[in-house]
C-alpha cells in the first residue's frame, strides 16, 4: 500500500501520497500555486521560482513544483511575503521580455500573460531591460523569438528528454543566459528535426510555429483558386480543448461545418489519403519481404522521424518506406486525378493540409514533392492555427451544427483514423497485409499488442506463415534505441513504426498548447472510438480508394501508383557532428 | 599580541616539492594514526573541536563526516573545495602553496573515514600555477603507498584526482562545482537530492573546504593547542584573510576571540594614511558589512552572530573613507551581475535591477518608490534564489540598509533637512 502523509495548506489539511510535490498537493484543494517552468510531463527544474511558498520552520521559500510534502509539513500560498515574492519575480521576467502581447502569436493562451492578470501586474517600478535579438525564422516549421523567452527551460527538457536531439541549450550565463542552438546557429543547421515539441510546451511566445494562415485566407479570397482542404485524423479529437471541451472530445463534424464557413471549396479528409498510404505501404511490404530487398521496412509518414533519418541516420534511410505520407499522397491525387476530374487546372488547385504537425510545413516544401513546379501541398496549417481561423471569422464552435466531408476523397475507414495514435499505422497496414497475404481477414481486428502509451512496443504476427516482426516506436529519442541497434546489426524486426511525437500525431508539435500526456491518451481513446465506430475499418476496403485504382492508378505498386504515391530521401550534411 | 601557529605550524619548515622533507617534520604520521581509528572517531575529533566548514557556509564539520558515512551507497567520494571564489579570500592558496602534503594526507584521512574510493581537488582556475606542486605531491604519495591500491595494508584503495575550474565564482558552490568536474555548465541544481546521497557522478559525496581539511592531520596530532585556543563557543584557530585599504595585507592565522581590532590595526598593521574605516565586509562578497563600531567585538562566531555578521570564509575586507559606501556596494554588485549562472529569474534578473537602483542612487536620481522596489527585491532575491549565491547576493546591501541608513535615506527628508 502506498504511504500516506497529512500536511496543511493555507490552514486546510491535505492527504497526499508520499512523494507528491507542494503544488499537486495544493491542486487536492483546488489551489492552483502560479508556475512558469513546471511542466506536467517533465521532470523538475524548479528554475523560475514562481511557485515560491512560504513553509513553516524554513526561513526561506521554497519551490512548490520542486519540493515533496511530508507529514505534519505547513504550507502558506498566500502570505505577504509570498506574494510579494512572486509578484516581485513576474515583474522581474516582464522587464527583461518584449511587450508586444498584442502582437503576439500567443496573445490570449500565454502563461505569462496569464500571471500577469491573475497577480495585477501592471506597470512595475523597474526599468525594461529587454534586448533585441534576431528571430531565427529561415526554416518552413518553426520561429524562435529570444526576446520573449523566459528561460523556463521547457523546451530544452523536451528536445533533450523526450526526443534525445539537444538541438537546443542554455549557453551564457547572468543576464547573459540564453536559450539558444550550438553556435547560434540556424534550426536548419542544427540537429533539429522541427518535430515541434518545443512549440507545446513554450509557455510563451519564444517557440511558435510559421504562421500560414494568412497565405491560406488569401487563397480562398482569390477567385481563381479552387481551395481544398484535408484535415488530418488527429485534429478532430484536439480541436475542441480550444473550445472548452473535455480531453480527447471528438468534433469530426463541427470540424467540418466551421471549415465550411471558413471558406473552404472542399472538405475533405486526411484519413482518405491513409487509407491510400496503408494500401501502397502494405503493398511494399509484401513487396520487400517476397523478394529480399531492405528489410526491416520502417514507417515514413513522420515527417518529423523522416527528417531525423536524413540528418541522423542518413546511412540507414533505405528502410524507409518509400510511400508517401498520407498529407502528400492527398495532395498528389488532388493535384492530378481530382482536378482532371473536376476540371480545375491543377495550379488553381489550392491543396491546404491541417495538421497536429509543424513538421508537415516542412515535408510540404519538399522538391520531391511536387509536380511540373507545383507543390502538391500549397499550405500546411496547425490546429493551432485553425483554431486562429475559426476565432477570427468568429464562428462559435460550440454550437456548431455537424456536417460531412466532401466526396470523394472525404469517404475513409477506421484504419484511417487510427493513424494519429502511436501504433495504429501499424495496425491498420497489419489489416490489410494479413488479408493480402492469407486471403483471410485478421482474426481479431483490434491487435491490442501495439496499442499504449509504452515508448517501444515488439509484437509477432505470424501471416501465412511468415513470422512477421514488429515494433512500435514513440518519441525519437526511443527511435535512436531502435536505429542504434539496427546500425549494430542487432534489430531483427520485419516493420517498424515510428511517430516523433509523444503518443504519435495526437500529441503532435502542432496541437494546442494545452496538450499534456494525459490529454493525448484521451485522445488515442477517441481515436480508436471512431475506427470501432467506422463501418468499413479496413484501408484497402475504402471504396472511393478502389474505383481510384480501377481507373486511375491500376493497382497498389503499379507504375502510376509509383511515380505519384511514392518519393525518396536523400541524406542531409549536418553543418556539425556532435556526435564525434 | 597573541601570535599561533597551529594550522600554519608547517609552513616554511619543509621542502614542498618532497615528501620525505614532509615526513623527515612528521607527515603522514596522522594518516598513520587515522587508520588505526574509526570513521565516526575521526568526525568525533572533529565534532568535538566545534569546526565549522572554513569555506563560508559554516556547516559543523565532525557532522558532515558522519552524515556521509552512514550512506550506505557505494561508491563514496570526497572532494577539496579549493574555488576559493570568495572576494578578498586567499588562505587556501596559502595553505595550498605551503603545505600542500598536509592537504593530501588530509584528503586521505578523509577518504578513510567516510570509506570513500575517491578523493578530487577542484582549484580555481586562477590556482593552475600551483598545480605542480599537487600534481607532485600526489604522485609522490602514491608512490609511497598513501595513496593507491592498498593503502597502508589496510586493503583499501584510494585515490586523488586534481580538478581545475574555468573562472566562475558560482562553481564554489557544491552543486555547480560537481557539474563542473562532471563536464557540464557550471550552474547550481536544486537539492535534494543532497550531495551526501547524490552527488559527483552521482556517488555519495563529502565536500569540505581546503583549510577544513588542513586542519585535520594537525588536530590528530595534537589537539590539545587547538582545543585550548579561541573561546569556549569557538574553539581553535582561523585563517583569515585580510585585504582593502590595510598596510600589511595578508593571510593570518588568528585564535577566534582575538578583537578585529587586533586584526586590523594589529596584524594588518592598520590603516594606509591612517585614514579613517568606512565599513568593513567580513567573509567575501557574500559577507555582511559594519561600521567601525565593531573593531573593539571578538572575532568569534557568536559575537558575530550577535552583530549580524558572519565569519564565513574568513576574509576580512577593510574599506577606508575613500570609497563611499554606495560605490562599494555597485561594485559588490557588479561582482554577483557577473557571477550569477543566470538559471533562475531572482538572481538573475534580481542582480542587474538592483545595479540599476544602486547607480541611480549614485547619480541622486533615484526616488523614495526606487528605495522601496529595491529594498522588496532584496529581500525577494534572497528568499527565493535556487542557490546560495542568490540567497546571499544581498547580504552587504541588506546589512548596509541597517549600519548606513543615510545612503537610502527618504528623499523629501533630505530635502526637508537640506
Amino acid at each position: 500500500m502506498e504511504e500516506k502523509i497529512t500536511l496543511k495548506i493555507n490552514g486546510m489539511p491535505v492527504e497526499v501520497k508520499k512523494g507528491t510535490k507542494i503544488l499537486e498537493a495544493a491542486k487536492v484543494l483546488h489551489i492552483d500555486i502560479p508556475h512558469l517552468c513546471y511542466h506536467p510531463d517533465q521532470r523538475v527544474k524548479a528554475r523560475c521560482r514562481i511557485c515560491s511558498v512560504e513553509v513553516v520552520g524554513k526561513k526561506r521559500l521554497l519551490a512548490a513544483c520542486a519540493t515533496e510534502c511530508w507529514d505534519g509539513m505547513e504550507v502558506f500560498t498566500d502570505t505577504k511575503v509570498v506574494r510579494d515574492t512572486q509578484r516581485g519575480i513576474l515583474q522581474l521576467i516582464m522587464a527583461d521580455h518584449e511587450e508586444n502581447c498584442l502582437t503576439c502569436p500567443r496573445n490570449g493562451n500565454c502563461v505569462l500573460q496569464h500571471l500577469c492578470s491573475r497577480f495585477n501586474v501592471l506597470r512595475p517600478n523597474l526599468t525594461h531591460v529587454a534586448e533585441s535579438i534576431p528571430v531565427k525564422t529561415t526554416n518552413p516549421s518553426l520561429v524562435h523569438d529570444p526576446e520573449k523567452c523566459v528561460k523556463c527551460g521547457r523546451c530544452i527538457r523536451v528536445c533533450k528528454d523526450v526526443q534525445g536531439i539537444e538541438a537546443i541549450g542554455f549557453a551564457g550565463r547572468s543576464t547573459g543566459l540564453k536559450v539558444t542552438t550550438p553556435y547560434e546557429e540556424e534550426f536548419n543547421k542544427t540537429d533539429c528535426v522541427l518535430c515541434g515539441q518545443c512549440t507545446v510546451v513554450c509557455p510563451v511566445g519564444a517557440l511558435v510555429e510559421k504562421d500560414d494562415t494568412d497565405r491560406v485566407l488569401d487563397a480562398i479570397f482569390d477567385p481563381d483558386k479552387t481551395v481544398i482542404v484535408q484535415t488530418a485524423p488527429s485534429v478532430r479529437v484536439a480541436l475542441g480543448d480550444a473550445f472548452g471541451l473535455p480531453d480527447g472530445s471528438i468534433v469530426t463534424k463541427k470540424m467540418v461545418s466551421a471549415l465550411r464557413m471558413i471558406g473552404f471549396d472542399k472538405v475533405f479528409d486526411t484519413n482518405y489519403g491513409a487509407d491510400l498510404t496503408i494500401t501502397e505501404e502494405a503493398g511494399e511490404l509484401i513487396d520487400r519481404l517476397k523478394n529480399n530487398k531492405t528489410m526491416p521496412m520502417t514507417t515514413s509518414c513522420c515527417p518529423a522521424w523522416v527528417n531525423f533519418m536524413e540528418k541522423h541516420y542518413p546511412d540507414k534511410i533505405a528502410h524507409l518506406s518509400t510511400t508517401k505520407s498520407p498529407m502528400a499522397i492527398f495532395s498528389a491525387i488532388a493535384k492530378t486525378q481530382y482536378a482532371k476530374q473536376e476540371n480545375i487546372a491543377s495550379k488553381n488547385v489550392f491543396s491546404v493540409a491541417i495538421m497536429p504537425c509543424i513538421a508537415k510545413k516542412y515535408e510540404a516544401k519538399r522538391q520531391e514533392l511536387t509536380q511540373n513546379g507545383l507543390f502538391d501541398t500549397d499550405a500546411v496549417i496547425t490546429t493551432r492555427g485553425l483554431i486562429k481561423l475559426i476565432k477570427y471569422i468568429g464562428i462559435d464552435f460550440n454550437n456548431l451544427p455537424e456536417s460531412e466531408f466532401d466526396n470523394p476523397m472525404g469517404e475513409s475507414t477506421g484504419a484511417g483514423a487510427i493513424f494519429g495514435a502511436t501504433g495504429g499505422v501499424m495496425e491498420a497496414a497489419l489489416r490489410t497485409a494479413y488479408e493480402w497475404m492469407t486471403d483471410k481477414p485478421m482474426p481479431t481486428l483490434e491487435y491490442t499488442p501495439v496499442r499504449g502509451f509504452e515508448g517501444i512496443k515488439e509484437a509477432q504476427v505470424e501471416i501465412g506463415g511468415h513470422n512477421l516482426k514488429i515494433a512500435v516506436v514513440h518519441t525519437l529519442k526511443n527511435a535512436a534505441l531502435i536505429m542504434d541497434k539496427l546500425r549494430d546489426g542487432k534489430c531483427d524486426y520485419d516493420f517498424i513504426e515510428v511517430m516523433a511525437c509523444p503518443g504519435g500525431c495526437v500529441g503532435g508539435g502542432g496541437q494546442p498548447v494545452t496538450t499534456t500526456f494525459a490529454a493525448t491518451k484521451e485522445r488515442i481513446k477517441a481515436l480508436y472510438t471512431i475506427d470501432r465506430s467506422s463501418k468499413l475499418r479496413k484501408s484497402h476496403e475504402n471504396p472511393y480508394l478502389k474505383k481510384l485504382y480501377a481507373e486511375f492508378l491500376e493497382a497498389p505498386g503499379s507504375e502510376t501508383a509509383h511515380k505519384l504515391l511514392h518519393t525518396h530521401y536523400h541524406a542531409r550534411e549536418k553543418e556539425f557532428d556532435f556526435s564525434k | 599580541m597573541q601570535k599561533i601557529n597551529y594550522i600554519t605550524e608547517n609552513f616554511g619548515k619543509y621542502d614542498v616539492f618532497s615528501i620525505d622533507s614532509y615526513m623527515n617534520i612528521g607527515g603522514f604520521q596522522s594518516l598513520q594514526k587515522a587508520i588505526d581509528m574509526e570513521g565516526e572517531d575521526i568526525a568525533a575529533v572533529l565534532s568535538d573541536a566545534g569546526i565549522k566548514g572554513r569555506g563560508g557556509a559554516e556547516y559543523p564539520m565532525g557532522r558532515k563526516w558522519s552524515q556521509a558515512r552512514a550512506v550506505k551507497r557505494p561508491h563514496h567520494c570526497v572532494i577539496c573545495n579549493a574555488d576559493e571564489g570568495e572576494t578578498c579570500t586567499f588562505k587556501d592558496r596559502e595553505l595550498i602553496t605551503n603545505d600542500p602534503f598536509n592537504l593530501i594526507e588530509a584528503m586521505v584521512i578523509a577518504g578513510w573515514a567516510v570509506n570513500a574510493e575517491d578523493g578530487y581537488i577542484y582549484m580555481r582556475a586562477e590556482y593552475s600555477h600551483l598545480r605542480p606542486r599537487l600534481i607532485n605531491a600526489i604522485k609522490q604519495a602514491k608512490e609511497r603507498g598513501f595513496l593507491g591500491k592498498n593503502i597502508l595494508g589496510t586493503g583499501w584503495d584510494y585515490d586523488v584526482h586534481l580538478y581545475s575550474g574555468a573562472g566562475a565564482y558560482v562553481c564554489g558552490e557544491g552543486t555547480a562545482l560537481i557539474r563542473s568536474i562532471e563536464g557540464k555548465a557550471g550552474r547550481p541544481r536544486m537539492k535534494p537530492p543532497f550531495m551526501k546521497q547524490s552527488g559527483l557522478f552521482a556517488r555519495p559525496t563529502c565536500i569540505n573546504n581546503v583549510e577544513s581539511l588542513s586542519i585535520v592531520p594537525h588536530l590528530l596530532h595534537d589537539a590539545v593547542p587547538y582545543m585550548q585556543a579561541g573561546t569556549k563557543e569557538s574553539i581553535g584557530t582561523k585563517m583569515v584573510s585580510v585585504g582593502g585599504n590595510v598596510n600589511k595585507p595578508g593571510v593570518y592565522e588568528v585564535p577566534f576571540g582575538i578583537t578585529v581590532r587586533d586584526i586590523v590595526y594589529g596584524l594588518a598593521g592598520g590603516i594606509q594614511e591612517d585614514h579613517k574605516i568606512r565599513l568593513i565586509q567580513f567573509g567575501g562578497a557574500s559577507g555582511k558589512i559594519s561600521d567601525d563600531r565593531i573593531l573593539d567585538i571578538s572575532y568569534s562566531y557568536e559575537d558575530f552572530a550577535k552583530n549580524n555578521l558572519i565569519i564565513g570564509s574568513g576574509s576580512i575586507l577593510v574599506i577606508d573613507e575613500r570609497t563611499s559606501v554606495i560605490d562599494f556596494l555597485r561594485y559588490t554588485q557588479d561582482f554577483f551581475l557577473h557571477e550569477s549562472c543566470g538559471q533562475c529569474t531572482p538572481c538573475r534578473e534580481g542582480n542587474r535591477h538592483i545595479r540599476i537602483f544602486l547607480e541611480k542612487i549614485k547619480n541622486g536620481t533615484y526616488t523614495d518608490e526606487d528605495i522601496q522596489t529595491m529594498k522588496t527585491f532584496a529581500r525577494v532575491m534572497p528568499m527565493s534564489s535556487l542557490c546560495g549565491l542568490g540567497e546571499t547576493a544581498q547580504n552587504a546591501l541588506k546589512s548596509a540598509f541597517d549600519v548606513f541608513p543615510e545612503v537610502f535615506a527618504s528623499k523629501t527628508q533630505t530635502e526637508a533637512v537640506g
